[in-house]
């Protein structure tokens, strides 16, 4: 619980996933609810367009989270080229935080997508039951 | 975790170079290691921390998951549909466990 070294924070997280390449805004579409009521469970969509180039597929995505105790929320790895490829979760969001979702092509380059969402009731404060 | 609920939901058939989605589902605590017991002691961390999905031997999609990740973890995910075969999923947990279950695609 009492973590002696700070989380990463999330630029950091996403420079990592990167590994120090220039990550470009755009191209990925991340869908999550703006506002939610229970952080337990937050549905996040990731999606990439056609329009990605030819002869480019995706081969890593990447989720990250702002707030939690940890950057990472999961990795995603194609083991084979998909036209416009897809993947859905669902999340623990602790608190309101941004959530940005990173895509690494078959050329290195980066693309990442963020969106702010609203915790009205946070995830990790539930009841521990019987 | 043995013999945990899972569930697969994706086409059964397919034609050759179409893209489809695969839903899985599978039921486990995902516990934090972030939470504390009745007695303040801090709950262990057991997460299912990979899950990997075979199209007919080859490893298509696998997925790091952290404590971030809902409980009963959902994964959805697109391949595309090359050849008849079997899709076999597989989810490891931070105590080894390992849960599998498989699906048959057909491809015309």
């Amino acid at each position: 619980m009492a973590d002696a070294t700070p989380r990463p924070t999330l630029a950091e997280a996403i420079r990592k996933f990167a590994n120090g390449r220039e990550v470009q805004t755009g191209l990925l579409e991340l869908d999550v609810p703006p506002l939610v009521e229970n952080g337990n469970a937050v549905g996040v969509t990731v999606q990439i367009g056609p329009g990605i180039g030819v002869g480019l597929h995706v081969r890593r995505i990447g989720l990250f989270n702002e707030k939690n105790p940890l950057a990472e929320i999961a990795l995603f790895h194609f083991g084979m080229p998909v036209p416009s490829p897809k993947v859905a979760t669902r999340v623990r969001l602790a608190t309101t935080q941004d959530v940005t979702a990173v895509a690494e092509l078959s050329d290195g380059s980066c693309w990442e997508s963020t969106v702010h969402v609203i915790v009205t009731l946070a995830a990790c404060i539930e009841d521990l039951g019987p | 975790m043995s013999g945990a609920r899972v569930l697969i939901n994706a086409p059964a058939t397919a034609v050759a170079g179409e893209v489809i989605e695969i839903r899985t589902l599978i039921a486990h605590v995902m516990e934090t290691g972030h939470r504390m017991g009745a007695q303040g002691e801090v709950i262990p961390r057991n997460i299912i921390n990979r899950f990997a999905c075979r199209y007919d031997g080859a490893e298509v999609f696998t997925a790091d998951l952290f404590p971030a990740i809902a409980a009963n973890p959902f994964i959805a995910f697109t391949v595309v549909a090359t050849r008849s075969g079997t899709l076999a999923f597989e989810w490891t947990d931070d105590q080894g466990t390992i849960e599998t279950a498989a699906h048959s695609l057909i491809v015309t």
